[in-house]
């Protein structure tokens, strides 16, 4: 109540005085662009013809604006915009640290790789129904997500995000969709609403709502609440972010719906939640570190162990990479476990970074990869796949780069973040952590060279004569390669490339986690700082 | 220093890389013809490394670095070569028994529909064994570690349609690339415990790495990286399957070269891991192990190639063994012996291919009398055959005298005592005498005896796969008439690289010490004995086999059926796919989440004050608490829905008596239209009208349902009785009419301070309701989706709930 008398006696100023300048836009199209091109989509629904072009169009321009982004924060440090010019932390404030900017980035990088594929998949039915304003949708929640830096704005992305991938979930309406939306949705609406309860708790304890001032206030919160609400936040995050045992609703979902859809979900809907994780254990409340911690390096663990489980005993291919994709979620939480804001040791944190990017990448697609191999062989079951490697000898390229990147092999990607991350557990003396992540590894590549033996090696189904080979392949030809393999292979460059220059995403992420670990410019780009008590 | 660019230098392991991804269209436009064509790229790496040859004899060393990742820690990560007498002797050997290799796959595999693809195989195979043994920096050294790993998969399976070749690919990747795995781990803390990423500057600390703490977990964790890659006792038993792959692969990596790989690794790290107690201890009994396993298992074979393998894992044994040693001599017997090998081995694998593809089979037994017919092949076996048996004065023999000379106290030096250098040389004595035996049966019983029926026509091979291997049997026989030149320039600073000081090996052609001699001579007559009862001993080892038939073999086999199995069982206990127990699941965990702190911390809160309450604020609560029990209690579904709305409606109605009317109106709208729609939608549901749980689900989901709301509530008190800091809410009372020109806070909140999210909830809604009309109109649209979509549906229609979540908690800002 103290500082409400403040105010009565002596009213800060409430709003702010200049104008915003224009170069600062930067923050907000991520999210206004996409939203403005999916409600013009919308208007003209019925123009099927002109859906695409649009949303591409939109998509380039965010590109080169998160190119701006990125350069603007990596060499000023985080920049932050307040809306409405109320002061923060009375108005919603938009944020980019180098995380959030780095997110967004490849966010943007991966729907534009999946809208391409898309026009090789989607029936022109879908595209009537919402496809592309729906895509828009989905990303502009997941940039809202990743830009904002007010908790309840967050949440409020965060049902951006599950209401328009729940739109695309039933996109194509086959019942196997259908099912998969329900347990997806259901699940995580739950996990949104956990969300929501843990705001409430933390806006009784802080009064505030803006992460940085969250940021400054929490270490005046009583232990005791402060733990409980950090447990409340990850639980919901886990959930989020499908880490064992709160997973299992991305099997049971991620392999329903169009390719296209499924691997857009891959690459954007669970590194979210492990965004939001950060944001909140590391910025918001560091102080409750060292309890957390064993909790988070437990689930890290133990996901990392069991995750490629799956992946070896599915023979749904999708399937299967989506028990692959839980287990890189294991890895980025092992990050964030080896991290430590107390003793200052960022790099967890950086290798949770350099994970995310890579599995961004290389899952959305692995996916995109597996959609082709369905439309190959007409199958969804590896059990009746085969055959591939005599017939299509650029998608088994393109699948095996994919397979030993996402297993961790040099010098492709996911080698990169992997080192970095054994790097970590060793600086922070946690070997059985290591354990985990090289198990992970060693029980991905199993997975994933049985994967290749069966669907690519082995010349027809499970138990045919070695010598006969699959007749029942269908060639991909016209849009399938045009629309299909010719984006995946784009993106499979991209990794490549990525994988044997890793320097600039050291650099980057490297830069991400320090602000991350030290939240002080990240307070000081919100407009509030510690020696002013929070309130400007 | 340096005698060429550093650009030139770094084409040597890339320039095969680049090579490979236009090989398939060199083998389409020449064919056949192509591994004369591709045979030119390491040629040209042999000659780019022989011109090193003068630097490096002179006792040189040099790197060439580019900085990889300047900011990696805790040094940067370069790309780099490392070039001194060791690195150079393994390059040499892989791009010279390379040449020959890619010529003789040329010829091998001439007319195969996918030549082109197995030429870049072995190109990028070749790129990656060449920067494995020239890197620098240990990651650089890793990363063509995992290459020779992924090419030599892809090469075991290139046979692809047979599941036995996949399952020797597999294996092999599973079993190094396991090893790998575990030495990726130590090499990192080699790299924190040394501050530096690059073998140079580790050489140049001997005994840092040794003295530190951590020493045992980097060496056991390098050891497994080693001991897989050059199948070691008890990881030996891929490098027999793996010669399911095509002779020329057999040859280059599963001899010459890749297998090779953890030996050299063990080489180069010796100055920096070796010397120690551990070392001298694990290295000879593995070893040894090794060496023993397979000499004895090469005989009970009679499929050349299986032979070989055996050998060549008896080979692997030996120099582990030496290197185990560590003294100058038994390096220099290694270094010697590792030459010596690649030679022979090279050529007699090439040998069992051409009689492969000549005659149609590589079975010892079948095959006899081929002099005659392949005279050509039949020399490059003997002087094969001759060096493997140590016979004077080819290069095996200078290996074998090297190895025996340990037992002379004058010669041997430091290193193990005498008990230790004793119990080696009677080992390595027992193995030669028996891969002897082996290397006998394989140079003499094709080619004597009389011609046997073969499944093809026998017929000389032709140049691309004879040549090769006449030339290695000529050099392992001619070098030996030079040795003292060859000791000089090659073996010194080998060894000296090895020993991590220098060391001068001296070498003559013509020197008889008694011991070895006779232990030479002696090793001769067992193997010849060996030999003569060759058919008896693998009747007796194959009787054997029989009783004891588990292996590690079959391990690996049980081990990745049990894996699956298990695999499978535990995925099907956790991704059941029944969405209640999922549901119950997370809300347990959200239970979980709040109470067990509260639990562990003492948190409970005080009992709140009873409130003073007026009658009808009693009434409505009591009507609430009527609306719940008819929930729980009702008999029917329908039933159930109404009553929820009586409590939704009770609970509206005490958010208007606490003065929040707006929030009151939402509760009112959100709680009719729930109603109504749940209503709606159940009557088309045909679902049934009742509850049919079984009693303990309904205890259960009550218990859930209790935890979590206890929970939730508990949890809400402990918030509300510390004191709210109301800034917010101040702001917006003083702000919200001057400022902000709205006389409803609520309304000025939700349209002006935080705006941005009714932004955010107008794009909810309008998402809500493509996604309704999707669905609607798809299921319209005629597939066949039953009552499934319609209870999709539903759900569905309920997915705008968060909406009026989202208002509710932003009025609350202001009643709070």
């Amino acid at each position: 109540m103290a500082s409400g008398v403040d105010h009565a006696i002596q009213p800060p100023p409430a709003m702010i005085e200049q104008a915003t300048a224009v170069a600062d836009w930067v923050l907000v199209w991520p999210v206004a662009l996409p939203l403005i091109g999916a409600a013009a989509l919308l208007m003209f629904r019925r123009q099927t013809a002109f859906q695409a072009p649009l949303a591409f169009m939109v998509l380039f321009a965010l590109l080169v604006n998160a190119w701006i982004l990125v350069d603007r924060v990596a060499s000023d440090g985080p920049i932050a915009m307040t809306m409405g010019k109320w002061v923060p932390p009375f108005g919603i404030s938009f944020t980019a640290d180098l995380l959030s900017a780095l997110l967004s980035g490849v966010a943007i990088l991966v729907s534009i790789i999946v809208l391409a594929y898309a026009q090789g998949e989607v029936e022109p039915r879908d595209t009537r129904y919402g496809y592309h304003p729906l895509l828009l949708l989905l990303l502009a929640g997941v940039n809202g997500a990743f830009l904002t830096a007010d908790i309840f704005n967050l949440y409020v992305w965060f049902e951006v995000m599950l209401i328009a991938s729940f739109g695309l979930f039933i996109l194509g309406g086959r019942k196997t969709q259908l099912d998969g939306a329900v347990k997806y949705g259901f699940i995580n609406f739950l996990a949104t609403t956990f969300f929501l309860i843990g705001i409430a708790y933390i806006y009784g304890l802080t009064g505030t709502l803006n992460m940085a001032d969250i940021a400054l206030r929490a270490g005046e919160i009583e232990f005791g609440p402060r733990i409980t609400v950090t447990i409340i936040f990850v639980i919901a995050f886990a959930i989020k972010a499908a880490a064992f045992p709160l997973n299992s609703w991305l099997a049971a979902s991620y392999h329903t719906p169009n390719a296209s859809v499924s691997a857009l979900f891959a690459g954007l809907l669970t590194k979210v939640g492990v965004y939001a994780l950060i944001r909140i254990l590391y910025v918001l409340l560091p102080a409750t570190w060292s309890q957390t911690e064993t909790l988070i390096a437990v689930i890290a663990g133990v996901t990392l162990v069991v995750a490629p489980l799956g992946a070896i005993a599915e023979t749904n291919l999708r399937r299967a990479l989506g028990f692959i994709l839980v287990g890189g979620i294991g890895a980025m939480l092992a990050g964030l476990a080896l991290s430590d804001p107390i003793l200052n040791l960022p790099r967890g944190i950086f290798g949770a970074t350099f994970y995310a990017i890579h599995s961004m990448l290389t899952m959305t697609a692995l996916y995109l990869v597996a959609g082709l191999v369905e439309r190959n062989t007409g199958e969804l079951d590896t059990r009746r796949m085969g055959g591939i490697y005599e017939t299509n000898s650029w998608l088994s390229i393109l699948f095996l780069v994919l397979i030993l990147a996402i297993s961790g092999l040099p010098p492709f990607l996911g080698f990169w973040p992997k080192l970095v991350l054994i790097q970590a557990g060793v600086e922070s003396t946690q070997y059985w952590l290591v354990a985990a992540l090289l198990i992970n590894a060693f029980l991905t590549t199993i997975a994933g060279s049985r994967l290749w033996a069966h669907i690519f090696w082995r010349s027809g189904h499970e138990g045919t004569g070695s010598e006969t080979l699959n007749d029942r392949l269908h060639p991909l030809a016209g849009k399938a390669v045009s629309w299909g393999l010719v984006p995946v292979t784009v993106l499979t460059a991209i990794i490549f490339a990525l994988g044997l220059y890793p320097a600039p995403l050291f650099d980057l992420g490297q830069g991400a986690a320090v602000d991350i670990i030290t939240p002080d410019r990240y307070i000081d780009a919100v407009g509030l700082s510690p020696a002013e008590g929070g309130a400007p | 220093m340096l005698p060429a660019s550093d650009l030139s230098m770094f084409l040597v392991p890339l320039a095969p890389f680049l090579v490979a991804i236009v090989a398939p269209w060199a083998v389409r436009f020449v064919g056949g013809h192509s591994g004369w064509l591709l045979g030119l790229v390491p040629a040209a790496m042999f000659i780019q490394l022989l011109a090193l040859v003068p630097t490096i004899a002179d006792g040189n060393t040099f790197s060439v670095a580019q900085v990889w990742v300047a900011s990696a820690t805790p040094a940067p990560i370069n790309f780099s070569l490392y070039f001194d007498g060791l690195s150079l002797t393994f390059g040499l050997l892989i791009s010279g028994i390379g040449t020959f290799i890619v010529i003789y796959s040329g010829g091998y595999l001439a007319g195969h529909r996918h030549q082109g693809r197995f030429m870049a195989f072995m190109l990028m195979f070749m790129g990656s064994m060449m920067g494995l043994v020239l890197a620098d920096s240990i990651i650089t050294l890793f990363v063509f570690w995992e290459l020779t790993a992924v090419t030599s998969f892809l090469l075991i399976g290139f046979d692809h349609r047979r599941q036995a070749a996949r399952r020797g690919a597999i294996q092999a990747l599973v079993i190094t690339g396991g090893g790998g795995l575990a030495m990726l781990a130590g090499l990192i803390i080699l790299a924190y415990t040394a501050g530096t990423w690059d073998i140079s500057q580790m050489l140049s600390q001997p005994g840092k790495v040794q003295a530190a703490a951590v020493y045992p977990i980097i060496f056991l964790l390098v050891l497994a990286g080693a001991f897989t890659k050059s199948a070691q006792v008890p990881f030996h038993f891929w490098l027999p399957n793996a010669m399911e792959a095509p002779t020329p692969v057999s040859a280059y990596l599963h001899s010459a070269t890749m297998v090779k790989a953890g030996v050299y690794l063990l080489a180069r790290m010796h100055p920096v891991l070796g010397g120690t107690t551990l070392w001298s201890l694990v290295l000879p009994v593995f070893g040894g192990a090794t060496l023993l396993t397979g000499a004895i298992m090469a005989l009970r074979h009679t499929d050349m190639k299986q032979m070989l393998a055996y050998t060549t894992m008896g080979t692997l044994g030996m120099l582990v063994m030496l290197l185990g040693v560590g003294s100058k001599l038994a390096i220099t017997a290694a270094m010697v012996f590792l030459i010596a090998h690649s030679f022979y081995k090279g050529a007699l694998f090439m040998v069992a291919g051409t009689i492969d593809h000549a005659t149609g089979t590589r079975e010892i037994t079948q095959l006899s009398g081929l002099r005659g017919k392949m005279p050509i092949t039949f020399a490059a076996a003997a002087l094969a055959a001759f060096s493997m048996a140590g016979l004077p004065f080819a290069l095996g023999y200078f290996a074998k005298e090297e190895i025996y000379l340990l037992l002379d106290p004058a010669y041997s030096g430091a290193g193990a005592g005498p008990w230790m250098n004793t119990a080696i040389v009677m080992v390595a004595f027992l193995g030669n005498a028996l891969m002897l035996a082996a290397g006998a049966a394989i140079a003499i019983k094709p080619f004597f005896g009389p011609l046997a029926k073969t499944p093809l026509a026998p017929h000389e091979g032709a140049l691309a796969l004879v040549g090769g291997s006449l030339i290695l049997g000529v050099l392992g026989f001619g070098v030996g008439f030079y040795i003292a030149e060859f000791g000089d320039i090659f073996l010194s600073p080998a060894v000296t690289a090895v020993a991590g000081v220098s060391a001068a090996v001296k070498l003559e052609t013509f020197k008889l010490v008694w011991l070895p001699a006779l232990l030479s001579l002696a090793t001769w007559i067992l193997g010849a004995v060996f030999f003569i009862y060759l058919d008896r001993i693998r009747t007796f080892l194959r009787r054997v086999a029989k009783v004891w038939s588990w292996g590690p073999d079959q391990g690996f086999d049980q081990a990745m059926g049990g894996l699956i199995r298990f695999s499978a069982l535990f995925t099907r206990v956790f991704h059941h796919g029944k969405l209640d127990l999922y549901i119950t699941l997370i809300f347990s965990a959200f239970a979980a989440a709040i109470l067990l702190p509260m639990a562990a911390l003492n948190l409970w809160p005080a009992m709140p004050h009873w409130p003073q309450l007026s009658f009808y604020e009693w009434g409505i609560m009591a009507i609430a608490v009527v609306g719940l029990a008819a929930v729980i209690l009702g008999s029917s579904r329908l039933v159930a829905i109404v009553s929820l709305g009586i409590q939704g409606f009770a609970v509206a109605i005490i958010f208007m008596l606490f003065g929040a009317p707006d929030l009151a109106f939402t509760q009112f709208m959100v709680e009719t239209l729930s109603v109504v729609i749940l209503a709606l939608v159940m009557t088309r549901l045909h679902l049934d009208q009742h509850d049919n749980r079984m009693f303990e689900r309904v205890v259960r989901d009550g218990a859930v349902a209790l935890a979590c709301g206890f929970a939730v509530t508990a949890f809400l008190f402990v918030v509300l009785q510390t004191e709210l800091d109301s800034r917010l809410s101040e702001f917006f009372a003083l702000n919200s009419s001057p400022l902000a020109h709205g006389k409803n806070i609520v309304n000025v909140i939700l349209v002006d301070f935080r705006a941005l999210d009714t932004l955010g909830e107008i794009a909810v809604v309008m998402t809500a309701g493509i996604a309704i009309l999707a669905l609607i109109r798809m299921r319209a649209g005629g597939r066949k989706t039953g009552v499934g979509a319609i209870k999709k549906t539903a759900q569905s229609t309920r997915k705008p709930g968060p909406v009026k979540r989202g208002t509710r908690l932003k009025s609350a800002e202001r009643t709070g």
